[in-house]
């Protein structure tokens, strides 16, 4: 069976922040709720990806306008809709020792809780801070991006539910072909803003790109996501040669040492 | 319309991505403002002054589609010589009756003619009933030339002229720029190539004068041609899912399904009265009696004969306005027995609802249909007056029957929306234990009632006894067949029993059944017309064959009108329906709303009656004259034009008036119900505004105990502008007590940006908003906004004003939920302060329970 690698595309210049993917990933997923925690940080009381929280809805108000929006005075809401990247090169796969973070036939990165041993490697390797751990069951959970239901023909619950198609699902090369005519879109209406982030291994090296990318509206800063975000093992390569150059000056003093002493002796 | 209505929304966004400007005018930057292209903050309670200001802008620039209007309005049209403008006697118009308290609109009839209003208060006709009346609306007079000063548009012209954008600064607190902008965009996006749409809810008929906010945007969009054409409307998003349907087969006291009226006691005495005063000579309203009789042979079968008026007799009249809040009252003055409440929450959802639960425990029984037990379920024992010892539960007699109810998942039935349009819905699970459904619920009762009476000899049981009730029940649990109740209601011919195609074939003679004849046709073929879901790629734009809609699965009101007056479209861009000359017929990708072979050249005679008086340019057919109202000669409690008035607790005076109030508005003068000052009142200095948010649904009996939702948005909170926390010292997620004289609440602080300050008048207004989901039961709970609103309505339609009033706000937990309706006003004070009447209007006469406005003839009790 020939399967096809699907992903994410999340437009926020069309979300309303109606929080709907939340509500039918926990309700699809049966997740329970976070607890009941008044934040007084705009509409949003859940705050960020939990492991019982796989969609999260940012809302962010900035005292300057969109470009093309008209408001008595300079403000502008952005809503976010924000979900486990599903790296390309993923920093929870490669940490996990027990094999149970996979890659599935759609391309994600999944969690199979049956194998999961709890050991939270995967929890510091992750740049965007998605996996956690539950405290009740101590494994490590995030986004499938709908495992199950893809593999009964399904699109995964938020994207199903978005009522303004702000979250996209479907073959990852078609998501970025439609992400690059509404980008030019955007840009000839004047939202010069606007720019995609992590569509490809050239926008971010850190993670070769990103099956569940977004359109954005201010720098990732903005909604709390990493400017250039990495896996720690793309730092590997220059450990191993940093540590080589290490052991080499050692070897070079200790030899330089040995000379000295015994020109001492 | 993002937040309330999120799935509706989606076609906003459809429309904003295929190039439409998205224009949001609210008092609060919503998750609405933050997607459209302009958002324009506006003081809450003055949308008439900025909505006036459009038509002025309109007129004043000449940017009226003009074929449109002379051809299909009423803008020709001259009005009475008595007539007075508001602008003649500073916020009145003509006809106000002191003694009465009401306005009588003989002046503001049409010259030498009394029309009969298509909709609203047919009652208001002063002396006796006309049938005849309407029958000349051929012969009346007219300018066309558009001139004359007493025609309907020299009127308008200048009953806006003083509202200009310096006023719309004035009042609304809206920067000219901005004003212009959004009038600049819908003059724009008008005309033969475009069209432009208006979206409301709630928000703007909670006002005391809500129905002419409304009548406002209806005056905008006829001016510019917006109405009957494909992209324009006006679309009122009603609050739940299917409030649309129960105003078509109405919850409604005054309202008989299909918007035939309530019979009242004190006019419509025998079934001819009924007639006379409702049909109308002209229009389509002349095929009034077939709609009343086949819904009277649809109730009681063959008991109802010609001899016996159709059993017209067995309809109850009302003798009164038996609305909510005049219901409440009385029952506050322990007038009614028993109450029943379905899918509702008076005891938070309603005004004043201290005021509310005050009425429910002075009744006899009370009967709570819900998913889980509300407040309005509970309030005998945990209400804050009982917890704070100001009410006993002792003392409290009422008995209290809660039923649990099936979701709508869990039953068959139909949900109609905004767009008229029937969608059924199959039931996919048993509902659990004692849960069942109103159908359920309704027909079972009838059942037991008929049972109860079934061996009375007395006429007064008659009613209960001749009742057809012969639906049949399916599955253990007995549930009566939602389809054959559909059947019912989408009519069927007496003899064989065959389903009706549509309201034309509807007849007098109790030949044809039909519960709602509006509804007629949509079990046509036998079939249930509402569960047709074709997808739409396999049909046309226009989706005929995804449910139904009513009338005759029309999906576009008065469409005659997307045609030009010689039958053809007004653009190639535009094009929806027209004249077929070749097959001499309307034709288009709608069904068309008119009279299928009505030639465009077609002019009535002088000696035509009922739907023969409709010209071939007349698309308004239900009107008694074909042409859209721009002016109400007739219908009105409260002005044949919309005119600004302040809420009745405003912060400023009115800038155009010395009329402060809505004249006509509904007043409770009760010691429960004590208002602040009309304006200017310092123990309550800010503005207040209540709304929902996405997260909860309007009392929160559904979502409060959701987990997944109570998460999203856990607590009661107000949100209040970073300027009015920095002076009121609110500091962000901390506490803050709201209060009115009526009561006090708490609630977590959200301070935001998102909140505007107007500068207005010299001051800087400040408001607070106030979601209304909250209360004492649930996983999430909170004080209830309602605590603090007043019972103060629109004449019209008796809805209240909870969108715009005044408020006292301090910081910290200060609350000891005191209400007025337990423990009297809040403040002991005198209120004195300035009038929100003009000298004649001051002295309304009272009314029962404390209610004063004009309607007294309605007042009666039975």
């Amino acid at each position: 069976m020939t399967t096809t690698i699907t992903g994410f595309f999340t437009d926020t210049s069309v979300c309303i922040g109606c929080k709907a993917c939340e509500v039918a990933c926990k309700q699809w997923n049966q997740l329970p709720a976070d607890g009941d925690f008044f934040s007084g940080r705009s509409y949003d009381n859940t705050i960020h990806l939990e492991a019982t929280t796989w969609r999260h809805v940012a809302f962010v108000e900035r005292g300057v306008s969109l470009s093309g929006q008209s408001t008595a005075r300079p403000f502008s809401w952005l809503l976010m809709s924000d979900v486990c990247k599903h790296c390309e090169r993923a920093g929870c796969l490669e940490a996990c020792p027990t094999g149970a973070i996979v890659r599935t036939e759609f391309g994600s990165v999944y969690v199979q809780p049956d194998v999961c041993n709890g050991c939270g490697y995967c929890v510091v390797c992750c740049p965007f801070v998605v996996i956690n751990r539950r405290e009740d069951d101590g494994r490590a959970w995030k986004c499938t991006l709908c495992y199950d239901r893809q593999k009964e023909g399904m699109e995964p619950a938020c994207a199903k539910t978005c009522p303004t198609d702000s979250i996209t699902f479907g073959p990852l090369e078609e998501l970025k072909e439609k992400a690059k005519k509404r980008l030019e879109e955007l840009h000839r209406r004047g939202v010069t803003e606007a720019y995609l982030y992590g569509m490809n291994d050239e926008d971010q090296p850190g993670t070769e790109g990103l099956h569940a990318f977004f359109l954005l509206l201010d720098r990732p800063e903005a909604y709390n996501l990493p400017p250039a975000p990495s896996v720690p093992t793309r730092g590997v390569g220059g450990s191993w040669g940093a540590m080589a150059l290490g052991l080499a000056g050692m070897v070079a003093v200790a030899v330089a040492a040995s000379r000295a002493g015994g020109e001492k002796r | 319309m993002a937040e309330c209505h999120p799935v509706g929304f989606r076609w906003v966004m459809e429309a904003k991505r295929r190039g439409a400007t998205i224009i949001h005018v609210d008092p609060r930057f919503t998750r609405t403002s933050a997607v459209a292209d302009i958002h324009v903050p506006i003081r809450p309670g003055s949308d008439i002054a900025f909505l006036g200001a459009l038509v002025n802008y309109i007129i004043s620039n000449d940017l009226w589609f003009k074929e449109y209007v002379v051809n299909y309005t009423n803008a020709a049209a001259l009005v009475s010589e008595d007539y007075k403008d508001t602008e003649d006697l500073d916020g009145l118009f003509s006809g106000w009756d002191h003694e009465k308290g009401q306005y009588d609109p003989s002046s503001w009839q049409y010259r030498g003619l009394d029309v009969t209003p298509a909709a609203g208060h047919r009652e208001m006709f002063s002396g006796e009933p006309r049938a005849e009346r309407g029958a000349i609306v051929s012969a009346e007079q007219h300018d066309y030339t558009l001139t004359d000063p007493l025609c309907v548009f020299q009127i308008i012209k200048r009953h806006y002229s003083r509202y200009t954008p310096e006023m719309v600064e004035e009042a609304c607190g809206v920067p000219r720029e901005l004003f212009e902008k959004v009038a600049r965009a819908l003059c724009e996006n008008s005309g033969p190539e475009r069209t432009g749409a208006f979206c409301y809810a709630v928000g703007w008929t909670q006002h005391s004068v809500g129905v002419q906010y409304i009548r406002t945007a209806a005056i905008v969009q006829l001016l510019l041609g917006n109405i009957g054409r494909p992209g324009g409307g006006i679309m009122a998003l009603r609050g739940h899912a299917s409030i649309q349907g129960s105003t078509d087969i109405p919850t409604l006291y005054n309202m008989l399904p299909g918007y035939l009226p309530m019979p009242k006691a004190s006019y419509d005495t025998d079934l001819q009265k009924y007639i006379e005063y409702n049909e109308s000579a002209s229009g389509w309203w002349s095929e009034f009696p077939k709609y009343m009789v086949s819904l009277l042979k649809a109730w009681y079968g063959p008991a109802a004969t010609l001899q016996n008026d159709w059993c017209y007799d067995y309809l109850p009249h009302i003798t009164g306005d038996h609305s909510h809040m005049v219901t409440v009252a009385a029952m506050a003055d322990a007038l009614i027995q028993g109450y029943f409440v379905m899918g509702e929450n008076p005891a938070v959802g309603s005004m004043n609802c201290a005021l509310q639960r005050k009425g429910l425990r002075n009744l006899k029984w009370l009967v709570v249909r819900d998913f889980a037990p509300t407040e309005t379920a509970e309030f005998w024992h945990n209400a804050p007056e009982v917890v704070s010892g100001q009410v006993r539960t002792e003392d409290i007699g009422t008995e209290v029957f809660f039923f649990p109810c099936a979701a709508h998942t869990e039953k068959d039935g139909s949900f109609t929306n905004t767009q008229r349009l029937l969608q059924w819905h199959h039931k996919a699970v048993e509902p659990p234990g004692d849960c069942r459904s109103e159908l359920h619920f309704a027909w079972h009762l009838g059942r037991r009632l008929k049972e109860l009476y079934r061996a009375s000899s007395a006429p007064k049981d008659r009613a209960i006894r001749d009742l057809t009730w012969d639906y049949r029940s399916i599955g253990a649990i007995e549930e009566p067949d939602a389809e054959e109740v559909l059947a019912e209601i989408g009519g069927y011919t007496l003899g064989d029993k065959k389903s009706l195609s549509g309201y034309k074939e509807l007849k007098n003679d109790g030949g044809t059944v039909c519960g709602c004849w509006i509804y007629c046709g949509c079990y046509k073929d036998g079939t249930n017309q509402a569960a047709r879901r074709k997808p739409a790629s396999e049909q046309s734009w226009v989706a005929p064959e995804w449910g139904w809609a009513w009338p005759a699965n029309r999906r576009l009101l008065y469409n005659r009108a997307s045609a030009d007056p010689q039958g053809r479209p007004w653009s190639e861009r535009k094009k929806y329906v027209w004249w077929d000359a070749g097959e001499k017929k309307w034709t288009g990708v709608d069904n068309p709303d008119f009279i299928v072979d009505r030639s465009p050249d077609y002019r009535p005679g002088p000696e035509a009656k009922g739907i023969d008086t409709l010209s071939g340019i007349d698309p308004f057919i239900m009107q008694a004259e074909g042409k859209a109202w721009l002016y109400d000669p007739n219908g009105l409690l409260d002005g044949p034009l919309p005119t600004h008035y302040e809420p009745e607790e405003s912060v400023l005076k009115n800038p155009l008036y010395g009329q402060q109030c809505n004249p006509a508005r509904m007043e409770w003068i009760r010691k429960e119900n004590p208002y602040h000052k009309a304006w200017g009142d310092t123990d309550y200095p800010f503005i207040a505004t209540t709304y929902r948010l996405t997260e909860h649904h309007t009392a929160g009996g559904m979502t409060r105990w959701v987990p997944w939702l109570c998460e999203l948005q856990p607590e009661m909170f107000v949100e209040v502008s970073p300027e009015l926390a920095a002076l009121r010292g609110l500091e962000n997620g901390g506490w803050a007590t709201v209060s009115t004289v009526r009561g006090e609440i708490e609630a977590r602080v959200l301070v935001t940006e998102r909140m505007h300050s107007f500068v207005q008048q010299g001051r800087t207004l400040h408001t607070v908003g106030i979601p209304y989901h909250w209360s004492w039961i649930g996983r999430s709970t909170g004080d209830a906004a309602n605590e603090l609103t007043a019972f103060v309505a629109d004449p019209n339609v008796s809805i209240e004003e909870s969108k715009a009033f005044s408020v006292q706000i301090v910081a910290g937990r200060r609350s000891r939920k005191r209400r007025a309706a337990a423990s009297g006003p809040l403040v002991d004070r005198e209120v004195e302060g300035p009038e929100r009447d003009q000298p004649e209007v001051r002295e309304k006469p009272a009314g029962k329970h404390g209610l004063h406005a004009g309607k007294t003839e309605l007042t009666e009790e039975a």
